[in-house]
């Protein structure tokens, strides 16, 4: 009964906490407003996302996310000095084949979007069984280097994130 | 207002606009589709998430309730640039087909490595007209 009502109970706090600090002040109406979008919006779009993705918010998300900040950031820098800098025929651009072992469509996602957001790396396409993502990365040396240094600092800590 | 967060947010003003203007920069001078990409998914969104720090700071200095609308601004900035780099290195996938050069101005040609299993990239299968010319 709850699992019906409730097809997706971690989107439902995240919609309720997103509309609070949408209206910015705590009131009975928009709190009220705010649970009304939880229940409802899982419960019409469950029938596009019929699975529910198996996630711990924990510790290793925790970390996760606090890496992915802190790589933000430093990719912010390294890739601004490149822009600065490096004449374009010095650029070392080259396409990265990731091979991934993760399988949900939402921790594979997660990993996609994570390289786009840090060093030097853009996610363009994935391989048509999902088993490999196709990158495309500014400037890097030694691309096999490159391609195991995302897949030990991320995926490693994706795969203990979503079981 | 407090001295030590005037100082602050003038430094996060500045390198938020600096971090910007490189980002456009980037977009302005280098060679190719691909590696445009890079300057806005990366660059610009510290430039605005330190705008937006700045301004989360300067509304409780200097006495004026807190928001937490810059909280959110941030965080759909970070899910949506990653997504719309996606769909535009998609769309160039599909109009360029296998030949895309990582680089261009390199003097080196390069087309698209194949995927190590499967029959191809999810981008042209099913597409008869991947033009791979």
């Amino acid at each position: 009964m709850i699992r019906r009502l409730l097809p997706h109970p971690a989107l439902s706090v995240l919609l309720v906490i997103v509309w609070m600090l949408l209206v910015n002040e705590l009131g009975f109406g928009a709190l009220f407003l705010a649970l009304v979008f939880g229940v409802v919006v899982p419960l019409v779009t469950s029938r596009f996302w019929p699975e529910r993705p198996k996630v711990r918010f924990g510790r290793d998300a925790l970390a996760y996310l606090l890496i992915v900040i802190f790589d933000v950031i430093v990719a912010n820098f390294e890739i601004a000095w490149i822009i600065l800098t490096r004449r374009n025929r010095d650029l070392r651009s080259c396409w990265l084949v990731i091979p991934t072992e993760l399988r949900s469509a939402e921790a594979i996602t997660v990993l996609a979007g994570t390289i786009s957001l840090t060093p030097g790396t853009v996610s363009s396409d994935i391989s048509s069984d999902g088993r490999a993502l196709l990158v495309h990365a500014l400037d890097v040396a030694d691309p096999a280097a490159e391609v195991a240094r995302i897949k030990q600092r991320y995926e490693t800590r994706l795969m203990k994130v979503f079981r | 207002m407090n001295p030590v967060a005037e100082i602050a947010i003038a430094i996060l003003l500045v390198m938020g606009g600096i971090f910007i203007l490189v980002g456009s920069w980037g977009l302005a001078r280098l060679p190719s589709l691909m590696t445009r990409l890079h300057g806005p998914t990366k660059a610009s969104t510290l430039g605005v998430g330190a705008c937006l720090i700045a301004s989360m700071i300067y509304f409780p200095a200097s006495g004026q309730p807190w928001s937490a609308h810059e909280m959110l601004i941030t965080i759909f900035l970070l899910l949506t640039a990653p997504i719309s780099a996606n769909m535009i290195a998609k769309a160039h996938l599909h109009r360029q087909g296998h030949s895309i050069d990582p680089n261009p101005a390199d003097g080196i040609p390069e087309g698209l490595p194949a995927p190590p299993t499967g029959d191809d990239w999810a981008t042209f299968r099913g597409a008869e007209s991947s033009r791979d010319d």
